[in-house]
């Protein structure tokens, strides 16, 4: 809501500056966005009036102008507008005048012939963005007045940003109520004295939608003006509000929008055929509006219509057929109230948000039609002349909006505020708001106004109480709290120590969007059923991730293109997969590295990051949990076949997945290095083994090394296991120290050397009891693995 | 002393003279001091004397031995020295050259704005409760009082997957969820990612708010006053002042917003505050009866606020970030910014 604040001061003015009145707005939570001067700075214009006029000697564009400025004699000024004639009056600066822009005018030879001053159009006094020649004072302009002074432009104009709840307040008289009430001034709005009928003739009107049109109201209005203009002073009101002026009929019922709240219609009376029946649409009945637009409508939409078709889509916007415009003679002035339950979406349903709409979704006083239907009769008569007739009226009392008393009791004023306050302060807040109040032994009955469409129950009483005297003078409290004893749960590990970690082994943590490029999804989890919005902002956010590597490795491109060679990221957040029809959110933690292990330096020679790198990270990452994992060679379709592990719990559970991208994805996605990746369940990953002590052994712990020949396809967890299998209680610890292929080893087969660590509780072991130990998992190696000692 | 033995004090405090080293030096003590050492030998030849002479040269014998020792016991310290001193010459290192090894990355500037606001509310017993991101219209929307068509699910940009599944557009609806299934007293903050249909200079078409609430018997406007009040200053480090204004949200009434002194101009009026002076952080009231109604507390007998603020804005307010779309381009060298 845009105002002008000499506008509303002409209606309330309380003796505060500018600043402390928006100040004051805000505070009561009409919040203020902007001020704006009504008129950029400038001095030194004057009305002038162009008394004689003639060729410019040199220049067939130009001509020397006497003008009438107010002083002893006519000044010279040379003028190049299309539109100067003699007898027009326009501003005119004089010399010493500075425009906007910092422009002084000055006395100056145009071709050759003296000009002692400007004349000027819109656009140079900042008024306009464009002006097509001068600007047109009206003929009753008095000459040598400031411009500044006759056309008020030493005002500002307010743009209150109001939350939908204040449909109130989407006046300037339902502003100046609101400022009334903060300065404790009295504020009436004033009487329009009813327009007597010249003639008889009305159009018959048939609400068959009653709850959707409580009220309808209108007359005709016979031989206007169809020449009439809209006069400055209503212009200057509507530019100020941010409207612009499109002829005086469609200017009055804006005018009046703007000085009431009440959206008005006026239909060309001659287009009409028959009576107006406000009625619901038909379903794919077509109605052309007045932006142009041609909508197909459905049957829950309420319009106006005439005996023959749909003239207008009711409370929203009038119809381009039945529209008035420079030729109108006769018009129908329609004032109506459209209940806001019914008109609520109907607008955005067909794409459309306009004054009107946006006033009755909210609520516009149902007691305010036969006021403004007067307001605008009058203004029009002033304005375009002609003859009103009498009001037609259709009103269903029984759907118009109730208002019922609301109780509120003195004790919740003091529960919730813990302020006391005076009853006789709460109740003339309420009567300066416009409520009716009666004053009971508990506290206060009161009854809203039509226009408040926001008090129903005691909290928002409290709220108008609290507002009035004000957020801030109210008191605060210390901290009130009920205090319980911390929690340390021990069995979760905390996912802000998992994110440490990872930080301090190198990886950064990213954002990135929940919603993802489609294809590129469809790459990387061809196999994932993914959930598409319905309304996405763009292609490349359109679905929902089923993996977080969608967004990271945009984000790792992103910086490889920035010249970032090496790159390490992690994110946490939830993916989303649908399954079996349902909607899964499944908490994730994944990471990506690129490049070299280590950032360049001068002590190691640099080497690219691999899988074992990743994976030290994700056994260190487990370690924290103290649970016991395993990494299966598995196929993954964005990863590399034989670089890729599933990670699983020792339930089999399936935590995660590890590798590198696969080499065409490497490729596809613009990759030119290797990429890394992981992905874990974040609630698999943060189960956490709450310690179990284990007594030490007070005997000598021996290690032997063991150097087998297996077959390549053997893998390392495949003779870790089979050591493990023989449950062999002294074997500490087993660990592998080399991996061999080469001379000495046939091809097709490989060395791995094991150093194993044994350790018994009751003695110290003999060389003999280590070598039956040892003899016996050769054995079961050989067995499961077909492992020879290497000789 | 006899003429042998000053040639042998002399000879054995040459050969001390001439060692260059540790090892060279223990070969001239065994050669004079070992089991076979020369001084050893004179020693044992002594017992060839009678007891008087012997007691006598004897005496010699040992002064010249001390004497050596002596000497060898000062080169010995001498040679030490020397020794050290030429390795720690030549273990001299530039120490000015970086360290090796993996260097440590950064949170992202929102999970560590989220961490401190948790840390805030952790301290006075604030449970942090998560929710999910696709939700229903019901949790959304309906229980929070903002019924289907409502000019306020205008204010909300909502992305939706079918009429009645949409990406949350605030982290309210956590609130639903937890007094749903908890009775009070409740409190508990619900950080998390949010998504509204909205993309330009100033707006990110997903984004984090945080939603705490208190519901107790006996809460009043002044408690969440000084809560959110206490909150912001911890939060900024600063005796900030702070401002309450009223406002509109469905699920809260009265419903504030809240306003703190610019922290980049001091209050004095700058591009961030639109020169106001002010800054808007975050919405708040006390719970609307008929968000109450609707998970079944009954609001005579207990009252309680709520309050959500965007992570994004303060983050950016704290360190003086101008650009809020750099939050989700995960460039490193904005993030590394945040160490």
């Amino acid at each position: 809501m845009q105002l002008s604040e000499a506008w509303l001061r002409e209606l309330v003015n309380p003796p505060i500056s500018t600043a402390e009145l928006v100040e004051q707005l805000t505070m009561a939570g009409l919040e203020v966005d902007s001020v704006t001067p009504a008129a950029a700075d400038f001095s030194g214009v004057v009305v002038g009036e162009v008394m004689a006029m003639e060729p410019h000697p040199d220049a067939d564009r130009l001509r020397v102008c006497r003008v009438e400025v107010g002083e002893a004699e006519p000044l010279q000024i040379v003028c190049g507008a299309a539109n100067v004639r003699v007898g027009l009056k326009i501003p005119a600066a004089l010399l010493g005048a500075v425009l906007p822009g910092d422009f002084k005018i000055k006395k100056s030879k145009l071709r050759g012939v003296e000009s002692f001053g400007m004349l000027c159009s819109e656009k140079e006094l900042g008024l306009a963005k464009d002006a097509e020649g001068l600007m047109e004072l009206s003929v009753d302009a008095p000459v040598g007045a400031d411009i500044r002074d006759y056309l008020s432009l030493n005002d500002n104009m307010i743009e209150v940003d109001l939350t939908p709840n204040r449909a109130d307040c989407l006046s300037v008289e339902g502003i100046a109520r609101e400022v009334a009430v903060l300065n404790r001034l009295d504020f009436k709005p004033e009487h329009v004295t009813p327009a007597s009928a010249v003639h008889q003739e009305t159009l018959a009107v048939v609400v068959s939608a009653a709850e959707y049109c409580p009220r309808y109201t209108g007359r005709l209005i016979k031989n206007v003006n169809p020449d009439a203009e809209t006069p400055l002073w209503m212009q200057e009101r509507l530019r100020r509000s941010g409207l612009r002026s499109l002829g005086p009929l469609v200017d009055v019922t804006n005018y009046v929008l703007l000085e009431m709240g009440q959206p008005l219609h006026a239909f060309d009376a001659d287009k009409l055929t028959g009576g107006i029946r406000v009625r619901l649409a038909e379903t794919g009945e077509k109605l052309s509006l007045l932006n142009d637009q041609e909508i197909v409508l459905d049957n829950e939409t309420l319009v106006i219509a005439d005996d023959s078709r749909a003239l207008a889509l009711a409370g929203v916007m009038g119809g381009s057929e039945s529209a008035v415009g420079d030729t109108s003679n006769n018009i129908f002035l329609e004032c109506a109230f459209f209940s806001p339950d019914t008109i609520m979406g109907k607008a955005r349903r067909y794409g459309l948000h306009t004054d009107s709409s946006h006033r009755f979704e909210r609520g516009v006083d149902p007691y305010l039609q036969d006021r403004a239907l007067e307001r605008a009769t009058q203004l029009i008569l002033s304005i375009v002349g002609g003859s009103a007739g009498p009001v037609t009226e259709v009103k269903s009392e029984a759907a118009l909006p109730k208002r019922l008393p609301v109780l509120l009791r003195k004790q919740q004023v003091l529960d919730i505020l813990c302020v006391e306050l005076e009853d006789e302060l709460i109740s003339d807040i309420f009567e300066r708001l416009g409520m009716s109040v009666e004053t009971m032994e508990e506290g206060w009955q009161v009854t809203p106004p039509g226009f408040r469409f926001d008090i129903a129950i005691e909290a928002d009483l409290i709220e108008e109480v609290a507002r009035i005297v004000g957020y801030n003078n109210l008191p605060q409290s210390e901290l009130f709290m009920r205090s319980e004893l911390g929690k340390a749960p021990e069995a979760m590990l905390e996912l802000d120590r998992v994110k440490d970690f990872l930080v301090d082994r190198g990886y950064q943590e990213a954002i990135t969007y929940s919603f993802v490029d489609e294809a590129i999804q469809k790459i990387i989890a061809p196999d994932d059923e993914f959930i598409p919005l319905q309304n996405p902002i763009s292609s490349e956010l359109a679905v929902m991730r089923t993996t977080l590597w969608c967004g990271l490795l945009r984000a790792a491109l992103h910086n490889v293109n920035r010249q970032h060679t090496r790159v390490r990221l992690f994110e946490t957040g939830l993916r989303f997969v649908r399954r079996d029809d349902a909607i899964h959110q499944q908490k994730m933690l994944a990471g990506l590295a690129i490049g070299d292990v280590y950032a360049e330096q001068w002590g190691d020679k640099g080497r690219a990051i691999d899988f074992f790198d990743v994976k030290a990270d994700l056994e260190a990452l487990f370690a924290l949990t103290g649970i016991t994992i395993r990494f299966e060679a598995a196929i993954h379709p964005a990863l590399h076949p034989g670089q890729s592990a599933q990670i699983l719990s020792a339930s089999g559970e399936i935590i995660g997945w590890m590798g590198m991208l696969h080499p065409s994805l490497e490729k596809q996605l613009d990759f030119d290095s290797r990429v890394f990746l992981f992905e874990l369940d974040q609630n698999l990953l943060l189960n956490k083994a709450i310690p179990s002590f284990k007594p030490l052994s007070k005997f000598p712990s021996v290690r032997r090394d063991m150097a087998l020949i297996v077959d390549e396809k053997v893998t390392a967890g495949q003779i870790v296991d089979a050591i493990k299998s023989c449950n062999e209680s002294v074997v500490q610890d087993v660990l592998i120290f080399d991996v061999y292929r080469g001379p000495g080893v046939e091809t097709g087969y490989k060395s791995i050397a094991l150093g194993l660590v044994f350790q018994d509780f009751s003695q110290t072991l003999t060389d003999s009891q280590i070598d039956a130990i040892f003899s016996r998992l050769l054995a079961a190696l050989a067995d499961k693995t077909n492992a020879k000692l290497r000789d | 002393m006899s003429a042998t033995l000053e040639d042998l004090l002399a000879q054995a405090l040459q050969e001390l003279a001439n060692s260059q080293d540790l090892n060279q030096l223990d070969q001239v003590r065994v050669h004079y001091l070992g089991k076979k050492g020369l001084f050893t030998l004179q020693m044992k030849e002594l017992g060839k004397l009678d007891p008087q002479q012997r007691r006598e040269a004897g005496q010699v014998i040992n002064q010249a031995k001390n004497q050596f020792q002596e000497a060898l016991e000062a080169k010995k310290q001498a040679l030490e020295a020397a020794a050290l001193q030429q390795r720690l010459a030549s273990e001299s290192i530039d120490v000015t050259l970086p360290g090796r090894g993996q260097q440590v990355a950064g949170l992202h500037p929102v999970s560590r704005t989220l961490r401190r606001i948790a840390k805030i509310f952790a301290g006075v017993g604030f449970d942090v409760v998560e929710g999910p991101e696709i939700e229903d219209d019901y949790h959304n929307f309906g229980a929070l009082n903002i019924p289907d068509h409502h000019p306020a699910r205008a204010m909300h940009d909502t992305f939706y997957f079918d009429a009645h599944t949409v990406l949350r557009t605030h982290t309210s609806p956590v609130q639903i969820r937890v007094m749903e299934s908890e009775q009070p007293p409740l409190k508990v903050i619900a950080p998390g990612r949010v998504y509204r249909c909205d993309s330009d200079i100033t707006h990110t078409p997903m984004f984090h708010q945080v939603e705490g609430f208190l519901v107790d018997s006996g809460v009043s406007f002044a408690d969440l006053k000084g809560v959110v009040y206490e909150f912001l200053r911890a939060f900024f480090e600063k005796d900030i002042q702070v401002r309450f204004r009223p406002s509109y949200f469905p699920f809260t009434e009265p419903s504030a917003e809240v306003d703190i002194e610019c922290v980049m101009c001091g209050g004095k009026g700058c591009r961030v505050c639109g020169h106001t002076g002010w800054l808007e952080v975050m919405g708040c009231g006390m719970i609307h009866p008929e968000v109450f109604k609707s998970v079944g507390i009954n609001g005579e007998l207990y009252s309680g606020f709520a309050f959500g603020m965007g992570v994004e804005r303060l983050a950016m307010l704290r360190y003086g970030i101008n650009d809020l779309r750099l939050f989700f381009e995960n460039d490193l060298k904005f993030l590394q910014q945040f160490r």
